[in-house]
């Protein structure tokens, strides 16, 4: 995506990009992280009530400052019921400063996409703390060693988890970053399958060295392209294509999705049926909460990390892998994948054999586009 | 089966009897503002038309988007008090988030956020509350607000926390007037307690309206169970559906597309229903329209009801075209169009004026529209068919060919052929197709829960128990009631085979009187 160029090293989050952070971080999801709805419904409350955000771009941190990335961990469905609290999201965050004794400067999104984008922003309402332009996954996937600071062998912990209850638990040593992901998933099934967390605590040096940066800028400029598109009564898939550096793969309606669950993902395949100039092809795409691979009649058409998105045809807006139903027309998408994860290290993490394909990454980016 | 099906429309009321597989009679009559007088004169005129002996009739079953307008133009709705069991949990967003403001503050009297509800597996969240239930149920007895609106956290899978709460509230308050989220469904808080909260705000209309009904009915000298249609195509009876009145929100179109489908005999088929205002443009499979599976807002506010899905777009007979700027509607002269149509002696030019110039209606004088250019009708004819080619082309969920059923009173607005349509079909009675939908309506039960600790088999087998219960506690007669929907969806993270498990029943209203008074409470 191209770098947003001459930001401002501390701005406030401004209550209009709100929406356009939500549409972008939807579509950033690659079909997975949650609907935004509930937490921007949150912070459009907080900026009603005098809230305002300090947005921080990663070049003005120091390298030694502390950096808490954050996120929302559980099942989607279950927050649908056991609503966003800011309050809860922050109390993950003051309960590492207290385990640590030192405060935090700043706070991070572990994924910009979905509804994790917020997590932040909820956490700074509270808190004061300003928001880092940066996460470290660039969009949605679903463990913890999927990260960029996994890619980079940071220290997987300590962890704190809190929950509605004021139940807080510190995971202090962990052997590797799947077990991180063992542990903590077990802690936050027993509480009900949604906690707020705050993940190894991170210094400047490391977000600059390995964070996935500006994504917040970049989710924000996403979304206002696709409610612009819509505005002006353009093509908003085209939009999010011409925006992102994309490309088109496939203009259908969904025939077929099956979905069973194992390992406690949703997995699945969707089938889509062409249109317009697809007509008389078939794409086939698979998901492990989020997209992994796509096809077209039977060849590979994009994989992992790529970020493949499932658009609905009309208003551009991001179909979640539990929404894809039969007779939805929609438009499916790749986006570049950032280029900490196309490394050989990075695809170990997230490439298409980390996800049991036994397939190799075929960038659709890196031909000079 | 001999039936009665009604609809009241913004503009007409129309009445049809349906025996077996035909029509035997319609009426159109214009609406009323105090409803009975509308009904009961449809009602009149149809017995009449079928020689003045009122008919042994099953049952009267009557469509209306009474409900629907109240919301949407803001009257005739009740002060609600919320109560959401869920503390700790959701304490940010309370009850009437994201409400427009002018409906929040004509609705919203008072919010009370109490200690409860369940997780997804069934485990308490916290320890219920009675007391501040009971506290607040006191506050609330010395305001004159009585409808009351209850949700909890994952009710739909155990709703223990909202009948408790109900009981404290009646105990309190004895001419309270409950709405029980779990009871309008599925998972989602904000959008469940929406519909409970906007459920609860019409109850008292619903009231009114259902005696209206039935005076109306009474007034017709006719003997038969009344019941009234809902969003999904089917019925409930009026006393039950009278604590539902969400349930009725989008049941006009979804009777215009079931009438089609009987009228026509096909079940899979695209829909175009054009009235005076505008045209409704639905898939048919299976005999009942797609539904819309993401939320639905209706004057602003969120829910997840049971509704088709379904494109409206702004062209109906009494569109007004304007030929200078070219554009057809989506402002019409609606019913006034019989007297200010050109081809009725008015003045102005609508969609009619230009479909009889162009030769595809024949209605009114002709004489009075020779003035058009060719060119205008031209361009007119262009229009039309590229309005309804893109929409129908845009709801229609399959590449293959499939017929297309032209209903409503402006059916002539809709080209003879289209593409991806193997045929235009015109059917008799179809000005009248949502009356004819009302009276073939079937009852339905539906169920949407999460299902954990049990096999994919068994949680579907469970699930249709519960469906058929709900369909039978509705009014149909169990021995027809058939499965039209299952869905089931594995959920990500939820250890123990979770799955959230939809299946969706129907059957014909129970046609023995006796069976159906018994039942009435």
């Amino acid at each position: 995506m191209p770098k947003p160029e001459s930001i401002p090293p501390l701005r406030p989050l401004l209550a209009e990009e709100l929406e356009p952070l939500a549409t972008g971080a939807w579509i950033l999801g690659a079909g997975g992280g949650g609907d935004p709805y509930h937490a921007f419904l949150n912070l459009k409350r907080l900026y009603e009530q005098g809230t305002v955000i300090t947005l921080m771009q990663p070049e003005a941190l120091a390298d030694d400052a502390l950096v808490a990335p954050v996120s929302t961990m559980g099942a989607p469905l279950v927050g649908e019921e056991r609503l966003k609290d800011p309050e809860v999201a922050a109390l993950a965050v003051t309960q590492m400063e207290e385990y640590l004794g030192r405060s935090f400067d700043a706070v991070m999104s572990l994924e910009i996409g979905g509804s994790n984008a917020f997590q932040p922003l909820m956490v700074a309402a509270v808190t004061g703390l300003p928001v880092l332009d940066a996460d470290t996954m660039g969009r949605a996937y679903p463990e913890a060693q999927h990260s960029s600071f996994a890619i980079g062998d940071l220290k997987p912990y300590p962890l704190t988890l809190a929950d509605i209850r004021e139940n807080a638990v510190v995971v202090a040593r962990v052997a590797s970053w799947k077990w991180m992901e063992r542990i903590s998933r077990k802690v936050c099934t027993e509480v009900g399958s949604v906690a707020a967390t705050c993940k190894a605590p991170r210094s400047g040096r490391e977000v600059k060295e390995w964070g996935v940066l500006h994504t917040v800028t970049q989710a924000i400029e996403l979304g206002r392209a696709v409610l612009d598109a819509r505005t002006a009564k353009l093509d908003p898939v085209q939009a999010v294509v011409d925006h992102a550096g994309g490309r088109r793969l496939f203009t259908g309606k969904v025939t077929d999705v099956n979905r069973r669950a194992t390992e406690g993902f949703l997995r699945g395949t969707a089938r889509v049926a062409g249109l317009d100039d697809d007509r008389d092809s078939e794409l086939l795409v698979d998901f492990q909460n989020e997209f992994t691979v796509a096809w077209i009649d039977d060849e590979v058409a994009a994989t992992v990390p790529d970020i493949i998105c499932v658009l609905d045809s009309t208003t551009g807006e991001a179909i979640g892998t539990e929404a894809l139903r039969y007779g939805q027309r929609v438009s499916i998408i790749a986006l570049p994948a950032p280029e900490v994860q196309t490394t050989p290290k990075g695809l170990q993490h997230v490439g298409p054999r980390a996800f049991g394909y036994d397939l190799d990454f075929r960038s659709l980016f890196t031909d000079g586009s | 089966m001999r039936r009665i099906g009604v609809d009241v429309g913004g503009t007409n009321t129309d009445a049809v009897l349906v025996e077996d597989d035909g029509v035997l009679e319609s009426v159109k009559t214009p609406t009323t503002d105090d409803v009975t007088t509308g009904v009961a004169e449809s009602l009149r005129r149809l017995v009449e038309r079928l020689g003045g002996e009122v008919p042994d009739l099953d049952a009267v079953m009557i469509g209306t988007t009474h409900f629907t307008n109240a919301v949407v133009q803001r009257r005739d709705l009740a002060p609600v008090a919320a109560v959401r069991v869920a503390l700790p949990s959701g304490r940010s967003l309370p009850p009437f988030v994201d409400w427009p403001d002018d409906l929040r503050n004509l609705v919203a009297g008072r919010v009370y956020m109490i200690r409860g509800g369940h997780e997804y597996d069934g485990r308490p969240l916290d320890t219920f509350d009675a007391e501040a239930v009971r506290a607040a149920a006191r506050e609330l007895c010395e305001t004159d607000i009585r409808s009351v609106a209850i949700s909890a956290a994952f009710s739909p899978l155990v709703p223990e926390c909202e009948e408790q709460a109900a009981d404290i509230l009646r105990e309190e308050i004895p001419d309270v007037r409950l709405t029980l989220s779990h009871e309008l469904g599925r998972i989602g808080l904000l959008e469940r307690e929406n519909a409970a909260l906007l459920n609860a705000a019409l109850i008292p209309l619903a009231d009114l309206t259902t005696r209206a009904f039935t005076e109306a009915v009474e007034q017709s000298g006719i003997d038969a169970p009344l019941y009234l249609t809902q969003n999904d195509g089917t019925v409930l009876r009026a006393e039950q559906a009278k604590a539902y009145p969400v349930y009725s929100f989008s049941s006009g179109p979804t009777n215009s597309m079931r009438g089609a489908a009987f009228l026509s005999g096909l079940d899979d088929a695209m829909v175009v229903d054009v009235g005076g205002t505008t045209t409704d443009i639905g898939h048919l499979k299976s005999g009942f329209p797609r539904e819309a599976n993401r939320t639905v807002e209706v004057g602003g506010v969120r829910t997840l009801f049971r509704m088709p899905d379904l494109l409206s777009l702004g062209l109906g007979g009494g569109s007004i075209v304007d030929v200078d700027g070219r554009t057809v509607g989506p402002r019409s002269v609606g019913h006034r169009l019989t007297q200010e149509g050109m081809v009725f002696g008015g003045s102005a030019l609508t969609a009619t004026d230009l479909a009889v110039a162009a030769g595809f209606a024949e209605i009114g004088d002709a004489g009075r529209v020779t003035s058009l250019t060719s060119d205008v009708v031209a361009w007119f004819d262009r229009t039309r068919c590229a309005v309804v080619e893109e929409g129908v082309d845009r709801m229609k969920a399959t590449a293959d060919p499939l017929p297309l059923l032209a209903v409503g009173g402006g059916a002539f607005l809709v080209p003879d052929h289209l593409p991806g349509i193997s045929e235009v079909l015109h059917v008799p009675h179809g000005e009248v197709a949502n009356a004819v939908g009302a009276a073939i309506a079937q009852v339905s039960g539906e169920v949407d829960q999460v299902f954990s600790g049990m096999s994919r088999e068994a949680a579907i087998t469970e699930a249709e128990v519960i469906a058929r219960r709900r369909a039978a506690d509705g009014g149909a007669d169990p021995d027809t009631v058939g499965v039209v929907e299952i869905e089931d969806l594995p959920l990500a993270y939820l250890p123990g085979d979770a799955r959230r498990v939809r299946v969706r029943v129907v059957g014909d209203a129970a046609s023995d009187r006796d069976t159906a008074s018994n039942l009435k409470h």
